[in-house]
């Protein structure tokens, strides 16, 4: 009997990717709570390193880094693969995402939001085609995955911080490919509350602010 | 169509020789174009229009960025030999983190420390040394980090070798001291040809490394 646990938090879009991975591909598992401010013992021992979540631990072995880990779970368990068929898309995607995500921790740095428009335009105009409903086709891969956490983050920081970073007249292939992602059965059984979200963002970033 | 691969890279940035080694382990033919970061060519500019850097492969006219992301893509499209990520995917996934620890903490500590002085520098100094020195627990008793063969996290590393001495040099301590199963294993590695002919002569690294401080000062 394989023995999986989830060490995240519920409002990272981290452990999102995590979360939706082993869900799409029916894999059960023992969600572990992480408290950011107060670290259980167990996950420091299973990343040192860096002492972040998330962390899968699959017959108490720990992988690390939320890609990485949906990588793993794509490669051991193979039914509804994620993986895209093509290295370049994926290849061209990654980066992108790492540098939105980047950008989207130093929100109130100048010119963050310029940086994720610009991020978010090289995606828009490079990697979707019309006869695509997801980056995997007609199902959901990879790429959708990290994608689809970075937006669900940055419509909360829309909320939250009152801006407007997705707007539908400039990014309308995202817009689409978004409203097809949220929709899709697996995931939006498991998105997080939208108000939930705004509201623990914004406790979450004064208490930052407060220890700091 | 012909397998058309362009590198575009600087000579002493270890980023750039990650991906020179792995197209040499795979024996892919490419066109090498050195950059110059004060002065970057519209190719570039084009190819990696945010970042604008380097290494960028460019393979049959589609750029590829992040050399970790490069050499992952080689693996893959080249997959006919010499093969670079471990088949066993705990293994696989362990590599990719080993790489991303280099990638996120290597380069930017060193370069704190080489642009502080006093107390600031001495905090920055040791933070490089522990990066090292958990590096060289990771390898524990392995000829490689791949085990027994030449793999991911080696290229990720390696290529730091060569700028070992002007890590020594601007933070006054010695590698051999420090972490000396990691020289030992940089010297193994320095056995392979691919590795050989593609790091540069670290005293011409750490010439550049001078000029680069000069420059920078005079701003």
């Amino acid at each position: 009997m394989t023995d999986i646990k989830l060490h995240g938090f519920w409002y990272s879009p981290f452990s999102m990717r995590v979360k939706w991975t082993l869900k799409l591909k029916n894999i059960p598992y023992e969600d572990i709570e992480e408290d950011r401010f107060n670290m259980s013992a167990q996950l420091l021992q299973y990343n040192p390193v860096h002492k972040k979540t998330p962390v899968l631990v699959h017959d108490g072995k720990p992988i690390c880094e939320s890609m990485i880990i949906v990588e793993y779970i794509d490669q051991i368990w193979p039914q509804n693969p994620l993986r895209p068929t093509n290295a370049y898309e994926k290849a061209l995607a990654v980066p992108a995402i790492a540098s939105l995500v980047r950008c989207s921790n130093d929100i109130e740095k100048e010119n963050a939001i310029e940086k994720i428009k610009e991020h978010l335009r090289v995606v828009e105009d490079q990697c979707f085609t019309e006869e695509k409903k997801f980056f995997g086709g007609d199902t959901i891969n990879i790429v959708d995955i990290a994608f689809g956490s970075v937006v669900k983050f940055l419509v909360v920081l829309e909320d939250a911080f009152e801006v407007k970073i997705l707007e539908y007249e400039k990014f309308p292939h995202f817009h689409s490919w978004y409203n097809n992602f949220k929709d899709a059965p697996v995931i939006k059984e498991n998105l997080p509350d939208q108000d939930k979200m705004v509201t623990f963002l914004k406790f979450f970033r004064e208490k930052i602010l407060a220890s700091s | 169509m012909a397998n058309e691969v362009v590198l575009l890279s600087t000579w002493p940035s270890m980023f750039g020789m990650r991906v020179r080694i792995a197209l040499a382990e795979k024996g892919v033919k490419y066109e090498y174009k050195e950059e110059n970061l004060q002065n970057k060519s519209p190719l570039l500019l084009q190819m990696n229009p945010i970042h604008k850097k380097i290494p960028v492969l460019i393979h049959n006219g589609k750029p590829i960025c992040e050399s970790a992301i490069i050499v992952q893509y080689i693996d893959e499209v080249w997959n006919h030999k010499a093969p670079i990520m471990p088949s066993d995917p705990y293994q696989r996934a362990q590599a990719r983190f080993w790489v991303d620890y280099i990638d996120n903490k290597m380069y930017d500590t060193w370069r704190k420390m080489w642009l502080s002085t006093g107390e600031e520098h001495e905090t920055w100094k040791k933070e490089l040394i522990s990066i090292f020195k958990q590096l060289e627990e990771t390898l524990g008793d392995k000829p490689f980090y791949g085990g027994d063969t030449f793999g991911f996290v080696d290229i990720g590393l390696i290529p730091f070798y060569s700028w070992f001495y002007t890590f020594e040099t601007y933070g006054n301590f010695k590698m051999e001291a420090v972490c000396p199963k990691l020289i030992a294993w940089a010297k193994r590695c320095m056995g392979r040809e691919t590795v050989s002919k593609t790091l540069p002569d670290e005293k011409k690294v750490y010439d550049h490394v001078v000029g680069m401080k000069k420059a920078l000062e005079s701003k």
